[in-house]
């Protein structure tokens, strides 16, 4: 069995009597305290195999729990619950029920590849944590992360016009989660910057707003990369048991109804 | 191979990416004009397109592949060049990871080859491209003797903590020139950025954080993560004795500015150490004016540190 810095007793299971003589002897408080048993059930075997479908998981079979990655993270050491071995090995027993339980902190994986650096296995954990984050969004277990909001709007940028205008994303990402551009710390940063810079290149930032930069030439490789993100999309969709979102689109557009 | 580095490298194609046409247009300008200062030639990648940074790898990571490797294709195949060099860390991985995946991995190769051929653009080829980042770039074309031959003025002992980040040395099998013997960059302890600097006169500070994360990839979307990792590299930065801290790459340059704004204003942490990008310092050590480097372009307000010492 492997090693866990992290214990698998949950604090509600630990009892406690404020007072028990047991055979005359006091051992009330702490002395007394024991774990309640717990039996899980709900295995799911397959979840290695799901999150190895999908992009970044294909290695995890390979790991064997040394926790170099948990010890190098980034995450970790700000948040001691953010732990890369730990989630590994519960895909890896199919533990998913325990996995769930820090289903709102794995997105926050800075991607810094800190623990792929430092893996012995080659297990290249940073991809499995985005494999987990894909994996709790496809399977509904958590909603869109702000992160993933701001990597769809990003990439749907560089797939529809070949290039990026810095100030579009920050808009597209701030609308889409919903909040106010108006934050403080931003203006402060504009305003340190509206200070100092010639007025030549804010002109020129200005126009890059409004005409975005593009690549020239672009349509056809624009075409080839849609498509090849919704065949991927929708064989990762299959690999979990989901709906093709393909299939059913076109089902819809036949006019099929769902039976 | 028969030209030497240094030849190799006076003439290489050039992708700015698109931070540097946006807030890292100073880092842009800077690697310019140092190129032209030193007699280095550049030649701007033409109809480039984004690399995908850390965020279309995330969405499925062949599309960045593809991205990066049509970089290298243009450069290759419409250029006829072989070496292209990268100012931002980000566009210099994934050119690097892509290589990577290309030599090894079948899979991506023949992807790549199918998004190439519906885009009607010349695959590329694992082998025919070699990526390097600005830093390489200087260090082997120009080099330490050379560049102090060059220097006018240089940065008075200027106290620099030199901060590289995540993307320049990580994962290490992306980076196979790296770790390999005497004179080659380190992927635990990089030293090219200190070497140019020292050879320009700056007082390196020893600094643990050389390659931490700033949180890059959730600048926005945790912006509190960001800004506690930001605050640790700035202050033990500040606690090495450092009055600058050299940059090499755009996201990480915005990065530590923006969370130095972020963490006074919503922490009330006041960090006094200035960032600069190291291409500003050796343009100012070279004799180029603080304008001509685009030192009022940061946020960060290096000018005065630099006065202080008497290096502009
Ligand atoms: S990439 Fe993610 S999981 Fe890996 S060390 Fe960095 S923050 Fe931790
Ligand atoms: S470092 Fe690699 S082998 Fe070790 S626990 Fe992490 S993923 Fe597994
Ligand atoms: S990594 Fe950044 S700078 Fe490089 S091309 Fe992509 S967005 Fe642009
Ligand atoms: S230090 Fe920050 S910006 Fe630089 S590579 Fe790492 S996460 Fe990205």
């Amino acid at each position: 069995m492997p090693i866990h810095e992290k214990s698998l007793i949950r604090p509600e299971n630990l009892k406690t009597h404020e007072q028990l003589v047991v055979d005359g002897v006091d051992v009330s408080g702490h002395w007394s305290t024991f774990i309640q048993s717990r039996v899980v059930t709900d295995y799911n075997e397959a979840l290695q195999e799901e999150i190895a479908a999908l992009p970044g998981g294909e290695y995890i079979h390979r790991c064997w729990q040394c926790g170099s990655c948990t010890n190098a993270c980034t995450v970790n050491a700000v948040n001691p619950d953010f732990n890369p071995r730990y989630w590994i090995y519960l895909v890896r027993v199919g533990m998913e029920s325990e996995l769930l339980r820090d289903k709102d902190i794995i997105w926050q994986c800075v991607s810094c590849n800190k623990c792929t650096y430092a893996c012995p296995r080659d297990v290249a954990p940073e991809g499995v944590m985005k494999a987990l984050s894909h994996w709790l969004e496809l399977k509904g277990h958590t909603r869109k992360s702000p992160s993933m909001i701001f990597d769809e709007v990003f990439t749907d940028q560089v797939i529809e016009r070949g290039r990026i205008e810095e100030g579009r994303i920050i808009q597209q990402f701030f609308r889409r989660t919903g909040q106010a551009l108006g934050q403080d710390w931003l203006i402060e940063m504009g305003r340190r910057l509206l200070r100092r810079l010639p007025l030549g290149l804010l002109m020129r930032l200005g126009l890059a707003g409004v005409h975005a930069p593009r690549t020239r030439g672009w349509a056809r490789s624009r075409a080839a990369l849609r498509e090849y993100v919704a065949q991927e999309q929708s064989r990762q969709r299959r690999a979990l048991g989901l709906e093709d979102l393909i299939e059913g689109a076109r089902r819809d557009a036949a006019g099929i109804t769902h039976g | 191979m028969s030209k030497s580095k240094a030849d190799k490298y006076r003439k290489v194609a050039y992708y700015p990416g698109c931070a540097l046409e946006g807030t890292g247009h100073a880092y842009d300008r800077s690697t310019r004009q140092v190129g032209k200062a030193l007699g280095l030639d550049l030649v701007e990648v033409p109809n480039w397109n984004c690399c995908g940074a850390m965020e279309a790898k995330n969405i499925d990571p062949k599309v960045q592949t593809y991205l990066s490797s049509r970089i290298m294709s243009i450069t290759a195949n419409k250029m006829g060049m072989d070496v292209v060099m990268a100012p931002c860390n980000g566009c210099y991985h994934n050119l690097k990871k892509a290589e990577y995946d290309l030599a090894h991995d079948p899979k991506s190769a023949e992807v790549v080859g199918q998004l190439a051929g519906k885009a009607g653009e010349t695959a590329y080829q694992a082998g025919q491209v070699e990526s390097i980042h600005a830093l390489e770039w200087i260090k082997s074309a120009i080099g330490e003797e050379g560049l102090r031959e060059r220097i006018r003025g240089g940065l008075k002992g200027l106290r620099v903590a030199n901060y590289y980040g995540c993307m320049y040395t990580r994962p290490r099998h992306i980076f196979p020139e790296k770790d390999a013997g005497p004179g080659s960059e380190s992927t635990a302890k990089p030293h090219f950025m200190d070497d140019l600097l020292a050879a320009a006169g700056a007082q390196n500070v020893e600094f643990a954080l050389k390659t931490a994360c700033c949180g890059g990839a959730h600048t926005l979307s945790d912006s509190d993560m960001s800004t506690r990792l930001v605050l640790n590299i700035l202050q033990a930065a500040e606690a090495a004795g450092a009055e600058v801290i050299a940059t090499e790459c755009p996201t990480c340059h915005s990065g530590l500015e923006m969370h130095q704004v972020r963490a006074e204003k919503r922490f009330g942490k006041k960090t006094q150490v200035k960032i600069v990008y190291f291409t500003q310092l050796l343009g100012i050590a070279l004799g180029l004016s603080p304008r001509k480097v685009g030192l009022h372009e940061n946020v960060s307000d290096g000018l005065a540190a630099l006065k202080r010492r008497g290096a502009a």
